[in-house]
């Protein structure tokens, strides 16, 4: 437990602490008492917005060349959407264009979550788990007798999970907690509460729809903004330093970004990798457009990217090769899964569900995967134990 | 001595709340408020298959499977329209505690009393005297929400508000999902995501009789269904 939490939610993102030389997260014998330091935290207001907007130099270098190429690809896509028919498949720029736009809300948010803080970040990942949970459960038939469950599903163990990730910044136990409510106590209570309502037909199929649901919507993509609040260092155990002349740390939000950035440059690359070279279809049943090829030539421009953007994260560059390498494979293992979800049920998009809705699941499948295993590689190997 | 009425004070606290909520700003804001809670539990996208919101008098037929679909049609009608569109719902329900009559109020909704029909005052003579020449209506001509498999047939109120109202045009309306957000003998929603769909507008034929109305009416609705 820590005392010093105003103090470091506001460092938290530049880890701006006002003197370099106490790490942000002093103990609690050690610093001042918590009003004190509250104060402290109202009167560097002033110089505060600027030291959160700051993140670290080489993150802020990454959101403007990602913000770049997301502005180019804005206006090709109009460009596009204007040439006459023979020379461009409008089915596909109609993809592209959406696919841009859903990168651009998902950089907004991200972006304005990163500025307002940790447990802001922390609710706006919960709401688009509650929109993918709530994708998820509209597709799956579930009968009279889940209702109850649903609610629980929804109103308790979702916003309880997100609460408990929103605290694991500040309380260690916290972690402990998150980590097991869904796996443990949540997947216990689900048969249970459908149990007592006494509904036994397709018993089995139907707990398993809500578990499942509530681990990839809810589970796993929590691990996301939970990178947040680790304790990063270096895997050699040295302080994750950026800049040697003012001892500032890196950022944890450039390592987020790093990640999203990846799971979704892995989408792209193993598109565009299929396309190209695509010969052997890995499951026609489930994908028809995900090949071998795509999946391993999408792998490697994945950890090229990675390695190359080694700079904003605390991995070596050889490190950030690895770590890139299981970003790609949760990824692509993330996709399948929920293609295979969709083709059972028989819908093509979860955004055709009901039309006039983006399909938040289907742009989240990749991160929804990845997250987890991202999240616990680079807990156990670059992060002192919260 | 001139004595004063004698109220315990959560009866006058109880004027007071009445007091606010019964003002215009109140009754404006909670309904706004409670439209868009709707309109987020439901997760409701609205389809205008063949036809557009329009203030001309219409009547708003559909399924019924659950206590929000009044409640969510009304919600996703244009600003404009839900001033001039009444809910037809059943008063023994919505006069049942405060908070339900607080509702059926704000939402300025038609209540039918279903226990003690009388015969010089049907409810159709009811609703054609409550809508005048400027309202529109909802109703569920199935009387009673469905179990949600399967759609029960018309009752006969439609063809009789179609004959001595043939200028009120009739809008087939399709609810999908919604009878998995709130089931009946629910109360708690569960917030899926629901899709309704106003198709184009039917009307009866002068030599139609009632049987084959209320079945092509029905079907009309069916038909949105796969839309």
């Amino acid at each position: 437990m820590n005392a010093a939490w105003p103090q470091t939610a506001f460092c938290l993102l530049g880890q701006a602490s006002p003197s370099p030389a106490s790490p942000a997260r002093a103990p609690a014998a050690n610093g001042p008492s918590a009003p004190e330091q509250a104060a402290d935290a109202v009167v560097q207001t002033a110089n505060d917005l600027a030291q959160r907007v700051k993140l670290d130099t080489r993150t802020l270098i990454l959101l403007g060349v990602v913000l770049l190429c997301l502005l180019v690809a804005l206006i090709v896509g109009r460009v596009l959407r204007r040439s006459p028919e023979t020379t461009t498949n409008p089915a596909v720029v109609r993809t592209f264009n959406n696919r841009v736009l859903a990168w651009c809300m998902m950089f907004g948010i991200l972006i304005a979550g990163l500025l307002m803080g940790y447990p802001a970040t922390v609710g706006l990942f919960g709401l688009v788990s509650f929109w993918a949970l709530r994708e998820y459960i509209t597709m799956t038939p579930t009968r009279r007798g889940d209702h109850r469950t649903l609610f629980w599903t929804f109103f308790i163990l979702l916003p309880g999970h997100y609460t408990l990730v929103a605290l694991g910044q500040w309380y260690s136990w916290a972690y402990e907690f998150y980590t097991t409510l869904i796996p443990v106590y949540a997947s216990l209570f689900i048969p249970a509460r459908i149990a007592i309502s006494g509904d036994p037909k397709r018993f089995l199929e139907r707990v398993a729809k809500i578990q499942a649901g509530l681990l990839i919507c809810v589970y796993a993509l929590s691990h996301a903004p939970a990178l947040l609040s680790l304790d990063l260092h270096r895997s050699s155990g040295q302080p994750w330093i950026v800049n040697a002349e003012n001892g500032d740390r890196g950022s944890n939000a450039g390592l987020l970004f790093y990640f999203i950035l990846l799971t979704q440059l892995n989408d792209v690359f193993g598109y565009l990798w299929g396309q190209l070279f695509g010969r052997h279809v890995i499951a026609p049943q489930i994908n028809a457009s995900r090949t071998w090829e795509g999946f391993v030539g999408g792998l490697l421009s994945t950890m090229l990217v990675g390695s190359l953007l080694w700079q904003v994260t605390p991995f070596q560059i050889q490190e950030a090769a690895c770590m890139a390498m299981a970003v790609a494979v949760a990824g692509f293992a993330g996709g399948m899964t929920m293609s295979a979800i969709k083709r059972d049920r028989g819908v093509s998009d979860y955004g055709t569900l009901v039309s006039g809705h983006a399909g938040v699941l289907d742009r989240i499948d990749s991160i929804c995967f990845a997250a987890p295993v991202f999240f616990h590689l680079t807990r156990y190997f670059f992060s002192a134990a919260v | 001595m001139a004595t004063i009425p004698y109220f315990s004070v959560p009866r006058y606290l109880g004027i007071a709340v009445h007091c606010l909520a019964s003002t215009r700003l109140m009754r404006l804001s909670t309904v706004s408020f409670l439209a868009f809670m709707a309109k987020f539990l439901s997760g409701a996208t609205v389809r205008w298959h063949d036809c557009q919101p329009d203030t001309c008098q219409r009547v708003y037929f559909a399924n019924h499977t659950s206590h929000l679909d009044a409640l969510i049609i009304w919600c996703s009608l244009p600003r404009q329209l839900r001033e001039l569109t009444r809910p037809v719902a059943a008063k023994d329900y919505w006069t049942k505690g405060p908070v339900r009559r607080y509702l059926a109020e704000n939402f300025n909704a038609l209540l039918i009393d279903r226990e003690e029909i009388k015969v010089h005052q049907s409810p159709i003579d009811l609703m054609i005297k409550e809508v005048g020449s400027k309202y529109s209506l909802i109703v569920f001509p199935e009387g009673t929400r469905n179990t949600g498999e399967e759609m029960q047939e018309f009752k006969s109120g439609l063809y009789y508000l179609g004959k001595k109202r043939p200028d009120l045009e009739l809008m087939p309306t399709y609810l999908d999902n919604l009878n998995r957000v709130l089931p009946r003998g629910e109360f708690l929603p569960v917030p899926l995501l629901s899709c309704i769909t106003i198709g184009s507008p039917i009307w009866l034929d002068p030599n139609e009789n009632k049987h084959d109305f209320l079945r092509r009416a029905r079907d009309a609705v069916l038909k949105l269904k796969d839309l």
